[in-house]
């Protein structure tokens, strides 16, 4: 009744290609932006800042670069987190080199080192496919790990390979607060949130679904294989360097390349296949299961089992039923979230008819 | 040179081990063209069920059997609750569901036993023995013999008995194997049942080299590289590879390894193997991808 786009003409060629064609869409998209800009930072706490809303937007994040590369041009990819290491490592050392760099910067800087090294891996993409090419992007995974623990310049000589993020100043403005680092974290994110929106409408992130529904026939059809999947490792992997970058700066303060591990790749691919692959908003979707699920079971196993069972048991006890939701999930709905929403919002516009 | 030769053994047996591994890999990909990750979960687990029957007094034999009993049920399980319902499904998506296996079974397996780190003993000799001034391990000549051991028996049962052709029609084309009147659901179970087999012989092996405990499920990593190599769908294949891959990783290991400061044996498997992909993009015995649009 309230979800509907009839009587919303389009009557000139930019209302037709607007990122949020439905009206109502655009208005939910306002609300929830207002909300996050300026309800959460007052209603929110420091723990809710640093410890549940910050990761869950900069893994948003890592998760929207992952998907542009898994979910819309179809390489899948296990190496994800060391991109965010080359991300992070390269800010700090940015940052560190350069008297005076401004942190924003090097941001941008980390992500491009990091799409320049996504481009150096993703080229045995060109030959290798499929879980070959899945196993294959384990040794970006590996070799990055090992370089940025085995040459001590990366960590500035930290005797125990931990770097200590500098301080993030702007304009005289430093960001030391757990709710400015919030904002922060939130204007990047929903910049470059919205540019992946973009991207992926744009000749650019057809040619990627081409090539993910059918590399033979796209590369017949006249897209050029070599430009088009370097292009997608690369700006999947700038995404994955700012998120590095983030991590490193907005949420942990100081990091090691261990905080980078296969686990976290592991994870963003969770993110990603749970909230939905070629989404964006499957993203989000994933990035807060993935933050929220182990929050909840946590609260919830202490409150039922607590003194029954060591914890031990109970962390066991949280990967069992993490597993099984996982399962679960791609069981019921192997297209993700993002697949129940789209649903949730189709049954809206009939609402409250039948048909 | 005899260091050089003893490297080189020392790296072919090293092989056999990440092969063994592979093997269950390769079982499960040629039947439902999964890369089952959940591998080394099974590894894990069919160790620990194994030392902790064992632990409850039974005799070797029994333990034996009734691990054997407990990683068959668990693959007739997998395929019933998860698989079944996730036919039909991208490839990527039984990949994650392997994935999610491999965090239940870890959970499952350490609640279930415990998370101490056991000693496995399985009462052969590690004493090194000299063959013409080279030394070698027994332990791994054992596991190189039961290496051996598997890939007959697995050759045999996928050539001559009547299941054994069923799997392999199954891998041709499931739809295919499935108008002959080929019970795929079936077919399946036998595969999972037969990949718990060999999850349970690597078990074995790696734990009593390396203790049954959690770093046994990351036996996984070091066969992927042996997999690729050898082609995801070759058993022979997983053998070559992981002799390739032992053998030149320990030799990187002690030849290259101190110009760049060591610890090169986590990435370099992985960087010799997309060298072969490069020329070969099926791996070395892999089957060739015809593709069509």
């Amino acid at each position: 009744m309230f979800y509907r786009e009839t009587g919303q003409y389009k009557t000139n060629y930019g209302a037709d290609e607007q990122i949020f064609p439905i009206r109502q869409d655009r208005i939910g998209v306002m609300i929830i932006l207002a909300f996050a800009y300026l309800a959460v930072p007052f209603i929110g706490d420091d723990y809710w800042f640093s410890a549940i809303l910050i990761p869950f937007l900069i893994l948003s994040l890592a998760a929207i670069g992952l998907n542009l590369l898994t979910g819309y041009a179809g390489q899948l990819s296990l190496g994800s987190a060391g991109f965010m290491a080359v991300g992070a490592f390269a800010a700090y050392n940015f940052m560190l080199r350069i008297e005076g760099m401004p942190f924003l910067l090097g941001f941008i800087l980390a992500g491009l080192s990091a799409a320049a090294v996504g481009i150096v891996f993703g080229l045995p993409s060109l030959r290798v496919k499929g879980f070959y090419l899945a196993a294959a992007t384990l040794a970006s995974q590996f070799f990055i790990e090992w370089v940025l623990t085995k040459f001590p310049w990366f960590t500035n000589n930290s005797a125990s390979g931990v770097i200590t993020a500098q301080k993030m100043v702007l304009f005289g403005y430093a960001f030391d607060t757990p709710m400015s680092r919030y904002l922060l974290t939130l204007v990047i994110v929903t910049l470059l949130a919205l540019a992946a929106k973009n991207l992926v409408r744009t000749r650019t992130g057809r040619d990627w679904m081409a090539i993910r529904d059918m590399d033979v026939a796209a590369e017949v059809i006249g897209i050029p294989m070599l430009k088009t999947k370097l292009l997608a490792f690369a700006i999947s992997s700038f995404y994955l360097g700012v998120a590095g970058a983030l991590w490193a700066y907005c949420y942990l303060g100081t990091v090691e390349p261990q905080a980078f591990e296969l686990t976290r790749s592991m994870q963003l691919l969770f993110m990603i296949i749970i909230g939905g692959m070629g989404t964006i908003v499957g993203a989000f979707f994933g990035a807060a299961f993935i933050v929220l699920l182990p929050i909840f079971l946590n609260l919830f196993t202490s409150t039922i089992f607590a003194g029954q069972v060591d914890p031990g048991m109970l962390s066991h006890l949280e990967q069992l039923v993490f597993g099984g939701m996982i399962i679960f999930f791609l069981i019921v709905e192997p297209l993700g979230l993002a697949r129940l929403w789209q649903l949730g919002k189709q049954k809206l516009r009939l609402w409250p008819f039948p048909h | 040179m005899l260091f050089f030769i003893e490297v080189l053994i020392g790296g072919l047996l090293a092989g056999v081990m990440y092969s063994l591994v592979a093997m269950g890999f390769v079982l499960i990909y040629k039947a439902s063209g999964v890369l089952n990750f959940a591998q080394g979960s099974m590894v894990l687990f069919a160790a620990l069920s194994f030392v902790s029957i064992l632990a409850m007094g039974a005799p070797f034999w029994l333990a034996l059997v009734l691990t054997l009993a407990i990683m068959v049920l668990l693959g007739v399980v997998i395929e019933k609750v998860v698989l079944r319902r996730l036919v039909n499904q991208p490839q990527i998506t039984l990949f994650m569901a392997t994935i999610g296996l491999s965090i239940l079974i870890e959970g499952l397996g350490q609640m279930i036993w415990g998370s101490q780190v056991h000693g496995l003993d399985l009462g052969i000799n590690d004493i090194p023995f000299n063959f013409y001034g080279v030394f070698i391990s027994q332990f791994d000549l054992f596991a190189a013999g039961c290496a051996a051991v598997l890939v007959a028996g697995l050759s045999l049962f996928f050539h001559k008995t009547k299941i054994g052709r069923a799997l392999r029609a199954v891998a041709d084309d499931h739809q295919a194997a499935m108008s002959v009147g080929i019970p795929l659901k079936h077919v399946w179970a036998v595969v999972w049942a037969a990949a718990g087999f060999v999850a349970l012989v690597a078990g074995l092996l790696w734990g009593s080299r390396l203790g049954v405990q959690f770093a046994l499920t990351l036996v996984v990593l070091k066969a992927l590289p042996v997999l690729i190599l050898g082609g995801f769908t070759s058993i022979p294949g997983a053998i070559i590879g992981g002799l390739i891959i032992g053998a030149t990783e320990k030799l990187a290991e002690v030849y290259i390894g101190p110009y760049f400061g060591g610890g090169i044996e986590n990435w370099f498997p992985y960087v010799l193997a997309l060298a072969f992909l490069l020329i070969r993009p099926d791996g070395l015995f892999g089957e060739k991808h015809i593709e069509r649009v």
